[in-house]
């Protein structure tokens, strides 16, 4: 029995030593991050943040969905203070499934365009990106473009190339279109533009940019900001894929084209609330904006804020108004109707 | 048998109890009701879902059995060119996750790739017409295949290895060829240690996430996350996971059905080190190309795109954060796997010295955690999790007025137990096929000369099982390396694994970056791998 009860011992040992949590000191500053935004979009600017402030950030990156289900579980003993993500329906999600607060300084919600925070001043949107049409400048002209709606048109059987419905991107693409003209419309239009696909929805947005270059479909849709990155990667076959399309704005005659931002909110169970407030501040500054527009290609949600070349080169577009809480609300019925439109 | 002593029972269940708490925080979800969702997914999706399901099964059964059993037969039996590094080199898939070599084949293969552009360039437009598409079921089914054959091979082999010389030698001696005495004696009697490795093959297929996503084959998996990430309901998908169990529940029962049928002990006999027949000139060829074919589209294939990727178009290299991400990947695989293997040994002997039916059936419920897809496995561990916290929060609150806070969840605790949980099949699977050709004749003599149970298995079984312990060492390991999904939930703040780097760089479209972090989990999990296998041998002497 002697053995046994060393190895009983030397788990349990384990078992604590692992369960030794991470104390924070109270004297110590600190905001601790749960973000959905990708560690290398992310920790650069944290970095200078605590630079610049003292405060230590704790960070942990996760799928948007994961780290909702992990606040709801961990309630009010979360030491999370702050939510960021990568779309605005994820935001609605939080504050819908009460995570959140509304403790985000007026003085930072003013900074930001109404349309891009939460109408209860839940979250606010960091930065910006546009799912536009790119198109084979060699074989498309762009006056035969108009609209996301005359996607559906027989004009371009075979001709568009677009990822998996199971991408968000495409689920709030979708969403407001069912915001703008209900979902009987929308439904008609989903199988429409099911019927015009090249190929099976497969890949990611720049698979569909290499797929127009490579002649397999004339048209994609896409954000803007991959296509920012293969236009300035190393990747030498990217760089050549991305040189032979252009971008097309969608909608310019009517709403605009349909935007999405990634996010900040701050948690229900934050405890470093001043310090949360702190972070959003310089997330907002002109220089953290300056940082996204130049490394990520995404459009700053401030007003001046110098742009990189490339985005330069794409001009301006007139973006569609829409709350963006819609997004969130209308995700579910937008996966039914692409369910059943067969888009895959 | 006699009558095992209590507390020994007591352990067994309460281990059972504690490793399967995620499985039952999934079934309390049966009565959820997810508004009219079922109703959409089974006139949408579902019977897609099933279908692809069933045809992966079935196809990754067929190409694990091709590929393992024939590698590990020759080797185990024979010498021919290069059979000495091949012995271990055949074990080199496992230390690539399935959803990178997803990437570099889809890399490889697609309409904009290399090949079809090559081939474009050769014969005019027309080819690429009939170029298969990579991103199908039959694609997933060969890259399952070819990353998930080492388990059906390390299993076997080791079976083969200790397979009775003896019955072997006699059915030469009565004039069968090599090929009757193997498919008549050496394979039935190898036949638990096969299928328990197909079996753990195509659990791990069933919970993958990351490669059908990716080549955009609609399985439970992806279905279970759409409609939890997609519509939002959380119940929907938790009983979507729960019919994904009963699959494995069947394909369980399937493998536990057909170890009654036939039972062989006596693969320990004495002298039964393999006398291996040397294979020379073309049938000495024959048998490396058998050996090595795997190693090619499993390994060699996807780390040479890999090294390509990082080497030519990777727009970061190496710095020294990825020092502390190997670390961070390496000590979480190396306790878990202790943790896990020493789990199974406790389970497994239980099982065996306990006429108990409660016993062997909680034994059994605990192999279903490697078949649950991680995210969902990870969240069902959240929740009991965040119970036992508040529980002993509000007892110190209440009682010293002490906040005692989060004291597991969102800890390295959370991550082993999550792991421990999800491999235990795994390493159950190694310790049980090696238990199981012990004979009970062995323990009984041993108890009548008066040794206890612990006597038995720290003298008799245990050494006699080394092989299997280590086998079950090297897979939990390998394992917890490449893990993704519980990993990317469970972590504590700032704790990343080459895995979620690599993910992250994979998730933001930068396939090209994602190799250096997917190449150092090949390496991390390549060193333990071949010491393990050297040791394995010197066992075998």
């Amino acid at each position: 029995m002697k053995r046994f009860n060393f190895t009983l011992f030397s788990t349990l040992f384990m078992a604590v030593t692992l369960a030794m949590p991470v104390h924070q000191a109270s004297a110590e500053e600190v905001v601790n991050v749960y973000s959905a935004r990708k560690a290398q979009l992310i920790k650069p600017l944290l970095d200078e943040f605590s630079k610049e402030s003292g405060i230590t950030v704790n960070l942990i990156t996760s799928k948007a969905d994961a780290l909702l289900k992990r606040l709801e579980s961990e309630g009010r003993r979360s030491p999370a203070d702050i939510l960021i993500t990568t779309d605005a329906g994820r935001l609605h999600r939080a504050k819908e499934s009460g995570v959140l607060k509304a403790e985000i300084d007026r003085e930072l919600l003013e900074k930001v365009p109404a349309n891009l925070r939460d109408k209860d001043n839940y979250w606010l949107g960091l930065t910006t990106r546009a799912r536009v049409v790119v198109y084979a400048k060699d074989r498309v002209d762009p006056k035969d473009l108009s609209t996301y709606e005359a996607l559906a048109d027989s004009k371009w059987k075979n001709k568009i190339c677009i990822r998996s419905s199971n991408n968000i991107y495409n689920q709030s693409l979708v969403a407001s279109m069912i915001s703008h003209q209900g979902e009987e419309k929308t439904a008609q239009w989903a199988e429409g533009l099911v019927k015009n696909l090249a190929r099976k929805p497969k890949g990611g947005d720049r698979d569909q940019v290499k797929a127009v270059a490579a002649g397999q479909c004339d048209l994609a849709v896409v954000n803007t900001y991959y296509l920012g990155q293969m236009l300035n990667g190393k990747d030498q076959a990217q760089r050549q894929a991305a040189d032979k399309v252009a971008v097309f704005w969608p909608n310019q005659q009517d709403r605009g084209t349909h935007i999405n931002v990634s996010g900040i909110a701050i948690t229900k169970s934050s405890k470093n609330t001043a310090n949360a407030n702190k972070l959003i501040k310089f997330l907002l500054s002109e220089k953290s904006q300056q940082w996204y527009a130049e490394t990520n290609n995404e459009y700053p949600v401030l007003d001046g804020v110098q742009v990189s070349d490339t985005l330069k080169s794409w001009g301006t577009f007139h973006s569609d108004s829409l709350n963006l809480s819609k997004l969130g609300e209308l995700n579910p019925a937008a996966v039914k109707i692409m369910d059943r439109a067969g888009w895959r | 048998m006699t009558k095992s002593p209590r507390l020994w029972l007591f352990i067994t269940i309460l281990i059972a109890f504690v490793m399967t708490t995620p499985i039952w925080v999934l079934v309390s979800f049966v009565f959820e009701s997810g508004g009219n969702n079922w109703q959409h997914l089974m006139d949408t999706l579902l019977p897609d879902y099933i279908l692809n399901s069933i045809l992966l099964m079935i196809g990754v059964a067929s190409g694990t059995l091709l590929l393992g059993v024939p590698a590990a037969w020759l080797i185990s039996h024979y010498r021919f060119v290069g059979s000495r590094w091949l012995h271990w080199a055949l074990l080199l898939p496992l230390a690539m996750p399935a959803y990178i070599s997803s990437y570099t084949y889809t890399g490889l293969l697609e309409f904009e790739g290399p090949v079809q552009s090559a081939l474009r360039e050769i014969f005019g437009n027309g080819v690429s017409l009939w170029f298969p598409e990579i991103r199908s079921v039959g694609g997933a089914i060969l890259l399952f295949s070819f990353v998930l054959y080492p388990y059906v091979y390390l299993l076997s082999r080791s079976a083969f290895g200790g397979a009775s010389q003896h019955a072997l030698e006699v059915s030469c001696t009565l004039g069968a060829g090599p090929y009757k005495s193997f498919l008549r004696i050496a394979l039935p009697m190898a036949r638990p240690a096969i299928i328990a490795g197909v079996t753990l093959a195509l659990m791990e297929t069933l919970a993958d996430f990351g490669a059908v996503q990716h080549f955009g084959v609609d399985t439970f998996t992806t279905g279970i996350y759409r409609t939890w990430s997609g519509l939002g309901d959380t119940s929907t998908a938790v009983q979507l996971s729960l019919v994904l169990l009963a699959f494995v529940g069947v394909l369980i029962l399937v493998e536990r059905w057909s170890r009654k049928q036939q039972r062989y002990f006596g693969g320990y006999a004495k002298g039964d080190a393999v006398e291996r027949v040397v294979l020379s000139g073309r049938r000495g060829m024959a048998a490396f190309a058998v050996c090595f074919l795997p190693i090619l589209f499993g390994f060699l294939v996807p780390s040479g795109q890999l090294l390509y990727w990082t080497v030519t178009t990777a727009e970061t290299g190496w710095n020294n954060e990825f020092f502390e991400l190997a670390w961070n990947s390496f000590s979480l695989a190396f306790i878990t796997a202790v943790v896990a293997v020493i789990l199974a040994v406790i389970l497994a002997y239980a099982k065996r010295i306990s006429a108990n039916k409660t016993v062997s059936q909680t034994v059994q419920l605990a192999h279903l955690g490697y078949a649950v897809p991680g995210t969902v496995l990870a969240i069902a561990i959240l929740i009991p999790l965040a119970w036992l916290d508040k529980t002993i929060d509000d007892f110190f609150y209440e009682n010293y007025q002490i906040s005692t806070g989060l004291l597991l969840s969102g800890t390295l605790f959370a991550l082993v137990f999550a792991y421990s949980v999800r491999f235990l099949s795994v390493s159950l699977q190694s310790v049980e096929s090696g238990l199981q050709r012990i004979k009970p004749s062995m323990d009984d003599s041993a108890r009548t000369l008066g040794a206890s149970s612990w006597n038995i298995l720290g003298r008799i079984h245990l050494p006699l099982m080394k092989t299997s312990l280590l086998t079950a060492l090297i897979l939990v390991f390998v394992e917890v390396l490449k893990e993704l999904p519980t990993t990317l939930i469970l972590r504590p703040f700032n704790f990343d694994t080459l895995s979620i780097r690599a993910y992250e760089m994979a998730a933001d479209e930068r396939l090209a970056d994602a190799g250096l972090p997917a190449l150092l989990i090949v390496l991390t999990g390549l060193i333990p791998v071949i010491i393990l296998s050297k040791l394995m041998d010197k066992s075998h002497a």
